[in-house]
């Protein structure tokens, strides 16, 4: 199992474009990927579920995926965090 | 057939609009749950499924007709209708509970809006009506009661709804809608800012009207007193279709004036500026006529959960200097306190807000806080000609030390080689009385002064407007403000500064009269309100202004006041009367 811990840079936090951008990543991996903040716990390939979370800006989010691309999946969903989703 | 019945909401978009009442649904997502048999189940899922793959083609169709911001939206939107976890565990609840799937299908949306919509941050807030917008999609092919899509509306009708969401407004056959009201939202909703920028009428915060109107009742809707008219007498009617027609000559009037300054006919010019509280709203300013921004309000940035950083309000500001292109952009620092409650900085109850730590007080108690804003507002100066104005000020120490954090925050700025104007413009809200009784000793410390005269007329006259025991004695034209107001401009002009005006007083016609004669050198009012205070300069001379204000100053009660400028503007600008009737 892969995991990191990022923090949600871009000024609105995941709205819906955001969390269109990460589920389109997330289901671009076999891993099952998971989003965990403050203890809840979303499946990254739900929209949904991430919107749900509702991570505005400063706050940390842990990524953690399980298969056999983990390595990569946790990598690319931690770029794209931190480039801000090209928003900015 | 029922009676006529009258419900008051917010004005947003002026005129009046007659005709036929098309209700948007209220309650699509909620289905009764109805019992499915066994050998039925499979049958609920692929009606699901079907009604997905529909709302998704339409949805597929939205997006290919849009662009930009909105192309994105309709495009989140689909997905949603395709999260594979979402629709499992939905396919796998009508199975054990063997329940409709709408029942089902709604509750579940239900549940997301409930939870983004208890949220303290607005944005993701903003977001229930996406959902809402996609949940009530499927809804109506789940039903099969398909609601009449604004797409093929077949005649002219008065769309009225709990709320009008983007993709309720994109789809809309707009030549057929001639007017909007809604029970929620503000000035600056969507519903407001798309009915401005369509020209038609529109009514915001008519609350529980979706209750109370039938589709296809008759409807009066005045966009300018807020006042909505459900299934108006004939003798309404009458009087409002005279009154439409009035207003139509007259915005006729109004349009040819778009693009004239704001002078007297012997030459004295004011700056005709709006006050908005939403950067979109920069571009109506242009649309009405007005010159630049009086005031920009920068308190909605803040009333949210966390904090705007340096680079989201340095956005924000340059979105609507870019906007006003080389016309003044004055931002006021931000005004919490008083009505508008903040979490941020743990205030304690106060027992007297209006009176308590507000506008430059909070700021100058946060001092780390305060520089954020005047670094990201001295950053926007770079792009155009900002000005930056304090509110709540009473009295020169306050202005000073806010000076300082200005100097402060340019400091760190030339450190780090970031630009922004060094001959920025710093100002003062004049809207406590001690400011305005030391008039003469705060000009010399800033630019400019711009008086608030919603708040200076309640601190002068001790009445809290909103409490109805004693909001009678609310009255902007009462003699003790009206001499703070003079006493003001003439401080501000013996010391050389220009004095404005941002209080909703500049918005009054009547009024506007005597503060051109009192030497006012702008006035500030809404955006929708700059054609009307146009026509009033244009058509007075300021010798006479000059006069009238004189008179005013010398009449002792607000009655006598409000009665000699209505006379006043009723001889010499009879054609302004259809905006005020019964």
């Amino acid at each position: 199992m892969e995991e990191a811990t990022i923090t949600i840079l871009n000024k609105l936090g995941i709205h819906v474009r955001p969390a269109a951008l990460i589920v389109q990543l997330a289901s671009k991996f076999e891993s099952e990927i998971k989003l965990n903040k403050d203890g809840v716990e979303v499946d990254a390939k739900s929209i949904m579920g991430v919107m749900m979370l509702a991570a505005g800006m400063g706050s940390k989010l842990k990524i953690t995926a399980e298969g056999r691309d983990e390595k990569e999946a946790v990598a690319a969903l931690g770029d794209l965090v931190e480039a801000k989703f090209n928003e900015e | 057939m029922r009676n006529e019945r009258r419900i008051g909401g917010i004005g947003v978009s002026p005129g009046v609009a007659i005709g036929k009442a098309f209700l948007l649904g209220v309650d699509e997502l909620k289905a009764p749950p109805v019992k499915i048999p066994l050998h039925k189940v499979e049958d609920e899922i692929k009606g699901f499924r079907r009604a997905l793959s529909q709302a998704k083609r339409e949805l597929a169709r939205l997006r290919d007709d849009s662009q930009g911001e909105v192309e994105g939206i309709f495009g989140a939107h689909l997905m949603m209708l395709e999260d594979p976890v979402f629709l499992r565990e939905i396919e796998k609840e009508v199975r054990e509970k063997r329940l409709s799937v709408a029942h089902i299908f709604g509750e579940r949306i239900e549940e997301v809006i409930s939870h983004l919509g208890g949220l303290e941050d607005e944005h993701f807030r903003g977001r229930v009506a996406d959902i809402r917008d996609v949940g009530t999609r499927v809804m109506a092919h789940l039903l099969g009661t398909e609601r009449e899509v604004l797409a093929y509306l077949q005649e002219e009708v008065i769309v009225v709804a709990h709320d009008l969401s983007p993709s309720d407004t994109a789809q809309m056959r707009k030549e057929r809608v001639i007017g909007f009201v809604t029970e929620l939202g503000g000035r600056t909703s969507h519903t407001a800012i798309m009915a401005r920028s369509l020209e038609i009428p529109a009514v915001v915060g008519a609350s529980r009207i979706c209750g109370e109107v039938n589709p296809g009742d008759m409807l009066v809707v005045d966009g300018q007193t807020g006042r909505v008219i459900l299934r108006p007498s004939p003798t309404t009617l009458k009087e409002y279709r005279q009154v439409k027609a009035r207003l139509k000559r007259f915005e006729k009037t109004l349009s040819r004036l778009r693009d004239l300054p704001a002078v007297t006919p012997d030459g004295r010019r004011v700056e005709l500026s709006a006050n908005i509280e939403a950067p979109e709203e920069a571009e109506e300013i242009r649309r009405k006529g007005g010159y630049g921004t009086g005031l920009f309000r920068t308190e909605y940035l803040f009333m949210r959960a966390t904090l705007p950083g340096e680079d989201e309000q340095f956005e924000v500001y340059s979105q609507v200097v870019r906007s006003c292109g080389d016309c003044p952009v004055i931002i006021r620092t931000v005004d919490l306190g008083g009505d508008k409650f903040v979490s941020h900085f743990r205030v304690p109850r106060e027992v007297n807000p209006f009176l308590g730590r507000r506008g430059i007080r909070l700021c100058l108690q946060n001092r780390g806080f305060f520089k954020i804003q005047l670094r990201a507002i001295l950053r926007a100066s770079a792009l155009g000609r900002v000005g930056i104005m304090f509110p709540m000020v009473s009295g020169v120490g306050e202005v000073r030390e806010a000076k300082g954090v200005v100097e402060e925050a340019k400091q760190e700025l030339r450190g780090q080689g970031i630009e922004f104007d060094e001959g920025i413009q710093v100002g003062i809200m004049v809207e406590v009385p001690s400011a305005a009784i030391l008039a003469d000793l705060l000009a010399p410390e800033v630019n400019f002064f711009s008086i608030g005269t919603n708040d200076l007329t309640q601190y002068c006259l001790a009445v809290d407007r909103v409490n109805p025991n004693v909001s009678y004695l609310y009255e902007p034209l009462h003699p003790a403000v009206l001499k703070l107001i003079n006493q003001v401009v003439e401080a501000g002009h013996r010391q050389g500064i220009w004095v404005g005006l941002c209080g909703e007083l500049g918005a009054d016609p009547a009024a506007a009269v005597a503060l051109l004669g009192m030497g006012l050198d702008e006035l500030s009012v809404s955006p929708m309100a700059i054609p009307q205070i146009k026509l009033v300069i244009r058509g007075t001379a300021y010798s006479l202004a000059q006069r009238v204000a004189k008179e005013v100053l010398a009449i002792t009660t607000p009655q006598g006041i409000r009665e000699y400028l209505e006379g006043l503007l009723k001889n010499n600008f009879p054609q302004l009367n259809p905006v005020h009737h019964g």
